[in-house]
């Protein structure tokens, strides 16, 4: 476990943010009209013939097994369990931390760090890699092999998360789980919804603090994870006028002058947890300090828009506008 | 002055054939070859010694040795026969190049990586990645690259070179205290390219820092090949000027060494190794530095079987290295960068200990 958490720390501290960043808002429908464009096609009452996707690379990928399935991508395992098939994994990544079981599973290493023949001993009949999976000529290799390797193009957008469940069902042959699990996506963005206030001007300010360690603390801008899902919750980033991740500094934390800091769970531990966030350099002085308002939330859940994206949204505007706020989204200085 | 006279006494019989010169070579020879099946038949998927031998019979159309599936011959042929070959040429190149640096040099911590060889390599095959962008992502990408880091390997190296010089001698101290400040300068420049630098090409970066051999395939062998091939071939000629030179270069002068010449050879066809290296694995501490020392702790400091020596302790090394760094967690991976270090460090301080101190003439 410590291992996996170092190896995050380590890689996500200088990638993690400028990989939100590259696979934001940008890349539109196209992609999910190519992917969606071949479920309709396929004939549904033929299962013996192998089924043919487009993935994310434009490649053409015939699967038609899937008893043994290796995951590289929190999100993608997530989504492989919530399809009913967690037993039907036999590897995963360093990423993939939900559920539970799936981190006692064997670990391939991070998804940007893999190894083809680590991968290929699991004897694998479907390889599932997120878009971040490397390095590329490792992936070469595994393309090589014979082995279906499926890129699974992700977004972080709503439309992004369903569209991905979707593929990920249609490869599986899920479909109708995958129904189940965005129609249960979509109950909880409409009841996210139900808490937003009224008026707009009485939204919350919210600061995303993206934090690996002391020395590595950034805020999320526009499109970004964490400034989508603010706006699902019904807050309003508290950092406008750039796209992606900045740096932390002091002045601009108080300029941005946040009602409430919005940190994951492994960012809050990584500067020492609980209210010492609000010991970051400026963050004293804002209104959420005068406040204590501070939440935070599991990263996959909040940062990983795959099945759990309704329960995030869900969660953190519970927590943002006082509605019987849930054990794991509690807001951590307590009421003032 | 006891250095002096061993040495030349060494020289006066240089056209004696030389006895002691066989057998090191012949027992680092045997353990290399040792290495390599060992590499080849060892990894995190588990391929039977018959299956090995059946692959590698099916590749000479001798069929029905024994059976194995497609998937094991994939991965054997493609993805761990070429890198075991390349742990051992990149090992060779590191090994060889420390060699003939500290004879250069006639220092013991010349290393290729403490001189800023290797991080002036990682500075412009980082800039490659980060200026060049789009167009290092198909075929020339395997041609521009290892161009870079040479060019950076070799600009560093004769900026030392350079400002230790004094009055046609090098100055030892001045030639550490320069690579010290060429190593920060070129981690400054690495550091300010990662800045801007997109999220896929941080990831290539990363890879540099580290060091890995993980992903190599035929095409990344056939680069590295005749860079280490050409030291390999050429370096171990310069064998006598070296011994010579570890007299002082007045006396080496005296002795009918062309010295610049030497220099020359030496400088440009280390940077040509280290560079071509780097560029395909990525900064490997360490093998530079042991494996000169370990063969002149076990046959003696004459640079005829130092230079070889040192090559084969590298390949042998670097693949035992590599061999921990995909076996050790499978199925994921240790950037084998950090089991050089890890391995090679207390290694080291050991010797130091033991053989009161480690000179480059012994």
């Amino acid at each position: 476990m410590i291992r996996h958490l170092l190896t995050l720390t380590l890689l996500c501290a200088t990638t993690a943010p400028m990989a939100l960043l590259s696979s934001g808002c940008k890349r539109g429908a196209a992609e999910q009209e190519r992917t969606k464009a071949p479920e309709s096609a396929t004939p549904e009452d033929v299962p013996a013939m192998p089924l043919t996707l487009r993935d994310a690379t434009g490649a053409e990928i015939a699967v038609e097994d899937t008893s043994r399935i290796v995951s590289s991508g929190g999100t993608l395992t997530e989504i492989v369990h919530a399809l009913g098939f967690g037993d039907r994994l036999v590897g995963v990544d360093t990423s993939s931390l939900h559920p539970g079981s799936v981190t006692r599973l064997p670990k391939i290493g991070y998804q940007r760090q893999l190894s083809a023949e680590g991968v290929l001993s699991l004897s694998p009949s479907l390889i599932l890699a997120s878009e971040e999976s490397g390095p590329p000529p490792v992936m070469a290799q595994l393309r090589a092999s014979g082995t279906p390797l499926f890129v699974v193009p992700t977004e972080h957008t709503v439309d992004g998360a369903k569209a991905t469940v979707r593929t990920l069902g249609t490869l599986l042959e899920r479909e109708d789980a995958a129904r189940a699990l965005v129609e249960a996506m979509e109950r909880d963005l409409a009841s996210a919804r139900d808490l937003h206030p009224s008026d707009d001007t009485t939204r919350p300010r919210v600061l995303f603090i993206y934090a690996r360690g002391q020395g590595t603390l950034n805020v999320a801008g526009e499109a970004t994870a964490g400034d989508v899902m603010i706006g699902l919750a019904g807050g309003v980033n508290a950092v406008r006028g750039f796209e992606g991740y900045r740096p932390l500094t002091a002045e601009s934390v108080v300029s941005a002058a946040p009602d409430v800091i919005l940190m994951t769970r492994m960012g809050s531990e990584s500067v020492g947890g609980g209210d010492s966030v609000f010991e970051l350099p400026g963050l004293a002085l804002t209104p959420a300090a005068r406040t204590r308002r501070l939440v935070v939330m599991d990263d996959l859940l909040l940062l990983g828009f795959g099945p759990r994206t309704g329960e995030a949204a869900l969660e953190l505007a519970r927590a943002l506008h006082g509605a019987a706020p849930s054990a794991s989204a509690a807001p951590e200085g307590g009421a003032p | 002055m006891s250095q002096a006279l061993t040495l030349t006494a060494d020289t006066d019989h240089a056209e004696r054939p030389p006895v002691r010169r066989t057998p090191p070579l012949t027992t680092l020879l045997l353990l290399v070859v040792l290495s390599l099946f060992l590499s080849v038949g060892l990894g995190s998927l588990s391929i039977h010694p018959g299956q090995v031998l059946g692959i590698f019979a099916h590749q000479l159309g001798l069929e029905a040795f024994s059976t194995f599936e497609p998937r094991h011959e994939a991965v054997l042929l493609g993805i761990r026969l070429p890198r075991a070959l390349l742990a051992m040429v990149v090992g060779a190149g590191l090994g060889l190049s420390g060699a003939a640096m500290q004879g250069l040099f006639r220092n013991p911590l010349a290393d290729p990586g403490l001189i800023g060889v290797s991080s002036g390599a990682a500075f412009a095959a980082a800039g490659a990645i980060v200026i060049g962008g789009s167009l290092l992502s198909g075929a020339p990408g395997a041609v521009i690259m290892p161009l870079a880091a040479f060019s950076g390997s070799l600009l560093t190296t004769l900026l030392v070179w350079r400002i230790a010089q004094r009055g046609g001698r090098v100055q030892v101290a001045t030639m550490l205290l320069a690579g010290i400040a060429l190593n920060a300068l070129t981690g400054a420049g690495t550091g300010a390219l990662t800045l801007i630098a997109s999220e896929p090409q941080l990831r290539s970066i990363t890879f540099w820092s580290l060091g890995s051999l993980n992903g190599a395939g035929w095409m990344t062998l056939a680069t590295v090949v005749p860079f280490v091939g050409l030291a390999l071939f050429a370096l171990p000629r310069l064998s006598r000027a070296l011994n010579a030179l570890l007299l002082g270069e007045s006396e080496a002068l005296h002795l009918g060494v062309r010295i610049e010449r030497v220099k020359h050879g030496v400088i440009l066809l280390t940077a040509l190794a280290v560079g071509a290296s780097v560029a395909v694995a990525g900064l490997i501490g360490f093998i530079g530095l042991v494996a000169p020392h370990l063969v002149r702790l076990l046959w003696g400091p004459d640079h005829r079987t130092l230079l070889p020596g040192a090559a084969l302790m590298g390949a042998l090394l670097l693949s035992f290295a590599d061999l921990l760094s995909r076996t050790l967690i499978a199925p994921a991976e240790l950037p084998v960068g950090i089991l050089t270090a890890l391995m090679g460090a207390p290694f080291f301080l050991w010797l130091l200990l033991r053989s009161r101190g480690v000179g480059v003439s012994r």
